[in-house]
């Protein structure tokens, strides 16, 4: 019993840092840039949902407040910071993403102050729990998990079985050769940053449930937690991603379990390192051949 | 006409002496008290950050690929030279060179152990690993509380990091690696990165320059480290995160991949801004990232792109450009 239940915690992490990853992948998967701002973006996404829930107290509201938000935000900071990067060497757009992320950071930091502040999840979901099959499920963990997979369906069919899906997909195969067919490449890249984005939104609002408190660095580590689940199913793969997540979620609730709580990061880089190096793509990645 | 040039020697002679004259002109500034504390300190910081970014520069200014971890080798270094230094063996100036040679060493075996798996990955991959090989010695570093003391702290460091010790390391390390990088090694490092597999084709031992640059990279940077650790008294493991390695990361970039003499001024100008800004303390990180990304929109290639500063190429181009002067003069006086 007390197995499922670390299972099903387990899970609700793992959907989180599937739902954040996925942002990290797909905008990987266009235009090859690591977004370190991303984390960032999850934290900003947290405040807005703090505000909005202490002043109007309703929890679809803050939800789509803070969704639209963190989406508003990902396509300005892709307008002013990476659009003019678009043909400059990769390590500029790196770099440029970084200090993205230093500012956003600073910023927070400026008005919310450094110290944490407490999140009032209850707002969100309230407390309880349901029984499944004699396994007491906490309403936040079911939310998470079913939100989580719902939102990843509804990602899988935008990209599978939409016109504007598949002109991502062109774009990330080749961005030449889809100009030339007539798609649209800016304004695809922007609405990638947008999907992404608003993913980290819902991943904000059930991280902030989760855990609680909320500070101007918090994206920082969870960015990094994300971004490694993205790399282990291999980055650029929609699939990828969730695999990734929810095997990174698992393994560091199944770590803590064992008693091992100050080695969960080194284990989860450890076992990132191991899969890369029998799978230098990650484990759903495409091989990329070397053309001479 | 015969172009004037300045022979190998003499330029060696003339860079000894700008050495020496900017050492003698530090000493004298260090020893005669003009400098508060807090500046003396600075001086100190630009020193090894000037050694870790010259020494990441050649992992990705020369050799081309894009490692996260830097902090971690540092890091290895710091402790290594800590602990030695805490042990008193030696007496106090054999200790200073023993314990840096130790760091430099015990970190480049680091680099060679993470090296070998890391570099069979190309690119963003490659940076990704490094990163987790960052993270996992840090964590390490939290966790081995009967060696490293873990979260609180390594203390009772001597503090050895005087002028001339980090003066001397920062020439050093430049010199080493401009060297380097002039010799037939230094080409074969250029070489991969320019095209990996036409070097490969070229019978260049890629794996072998790959590791050897990771290793004298991390050798030096495990240096950086040991400084780092003397002129802070205390080690804690936290000092070594992901940002201490974006942050050498930043003042490379910045100062333009591949140019030893943009390391050195970025990384001058990147530790004194924050302390010039210090009277605007709020918004003091705020305004830094702003120029950092407005840097990178403007000059992707950094700000001093791979221009190399060279005192006696200026000269060359000064003297011939009178001679030619004089010469053309000459001729329309005939």
């Amino acid at each position: 019993m007390l197995l499922v239940a670390q299972l099903i915690n387990g899970l609700q992490l793992g959907s989180i840092y599937a739902l954040i990853a996925l942002g990290y992948s797909m905008v990987y998967g266009i235009v090859k840039l690591l977004n370190f701002a991303h984390g960032d973006i999850i934290m900003v996404g947290g405040y807005i949902a703090l505000f909005s829930l202490t002043f109007g107290q309703h929890p679809l509201l803050a939800a789509a407040l803070t969704v639209a938000g963190c989406t508003v935000l990902a396509i300005v900071i892709e307008k002013l910071a990476y659009t003019p990067l678009r043909f400059a060497p990769r390590l500029s757009l790196l770099i440029t993403a970084i200090g993205v992320s230093i500012l956003l950071q600073n910023l927070a930091q400026y008005f919310f102050s450094a110290s944490g502040r407490s999140f009032p999840g209850h707002l969100m979901i309230p407390h309880g729990s349901v029984s499944l099959g004699g396994v007491m499920v906490s309403y936040t963990s079911v939310i998470t998990i079913v939100t989580s997979l719902v939102s990843m369906a509804a990602l899988t069919m935008l990209v599978k079985h939409t016109k504007l899906g598949k002109a991502m997909r062109a774009v990330s195969e080749d961005q030449d050769a889809a100009r030339l067919m007539g798609v649209n490449v800016n304004s695809v890249i922007t609405f990638t940053f947008a999907v992404g984005a608003a993913l980290a939104g819902i991943g904000a609002l059930l991280y902030s449930v989760r855990f609680p408190l909320i500070f101007p660095t918090v994206g920082a580590m969870l960015g990094l937690k994300a971004f490694v689940a993205a790399v282990f199913g291999g980055i650029g793969s929609i699939p990828g991603a969730m695999l990734g997540g929810y095997a990174i979620g698992l393994l560091e609730v199944l770590v803590t379990a064992v008693g091992l709580s100050r080695w969960v990061d080194g284990v989860v880089f450890m076992v990132l390192i191991c899969v890369l190096m029998v799978r230098p793509t990650g484990i759903m990645g495409r091989n990329m051949m070397e053309k001479v | 006409m015969k172009e004037f040039t300045i022979s190998t020697p003499a330029r060696y002679v003339m860079n000894t002496v700008l050495v020496l004259m900017f050492l003698f002109i530090g000493n004298h500034i260090t020893q005669s008290g003009i400098l508060l504390r807090s500046q003396y300190a600075l001086l100190i910081q630009i020193g090894f950050f000037i050694i870790l970014a010259v020494s990441l520069n050649l992992v990705t200014g020369y050799l081309g690929q894009l490692p996260l971890g830097h902090a971690g080798f540092m890091a290895v270094g710091a402790y290594a030279g800590a602990l030695f230094w805490r042990a008193h063996l030696l007496p106090p100036t054999l200790s200073i060179i023993v314990g840096l040679i130790v760091a430099g060493v015990v970190a480049a075996i680091f680099g060679v152990l993470i090296g070998v798996p890391a570099l069979r990955l190309r690119g963003d991959y490659l940076a990704i690993i490094t990163l987790g090989f960052g993270e996992i010695i840090r964590v390490m570093l939290t966790n081995l509380d009967s060696i490293t003391y873990g979260a609180r702290g390594l203390l009772n460091i001597p503090r050895y990091s005087s002028f001339l010790i980090v003066y001397a390391c920062v020439v050093i390390t430049c010199t080493v690696i401009h060297m380097l990088m002039k010799s037939r090694h230094g080409r074969a490092i250029l070489s991969i990165r320019e095209n990996e597999i036409a070097a490969e084709s070229c019978g260049i031992k890629t794996t072998y320059y790959k590791v050897l640059a990771f290793a004298v990279s991390a050798f030096f940077a495990g240096v950086a480290g040991a400084l780092f650790a003397g002129n802070q008294g205390l080690l804690v493991p936290s000092d070594f995160d992901f940002m201490t390695s974006i942050n050498i990361l930043m003042i490379v970039v910045l100062g333009g991949l591949g140019s030893m003499f943009g390391s050195v001024v970025a990384a001058a100008v990147l530790t004194f801004l924050p302390f010039m800004l210090q009277p605007l303390a709020d918004y003091r990180m705020i305004i830094y990232s702003l120029m950092l990304i407005i840097v990178m929109i403007f000059k992707p290639s950094g700000l001093l792109g791979s221009y190399e500063f060279s005192l006696s190429r200026i000269i060359e181009k000064v003297v011939n450009k009178a001679l030619s002067l004089r010469g053309g003069a000459a001729k329309g006086g005939r």
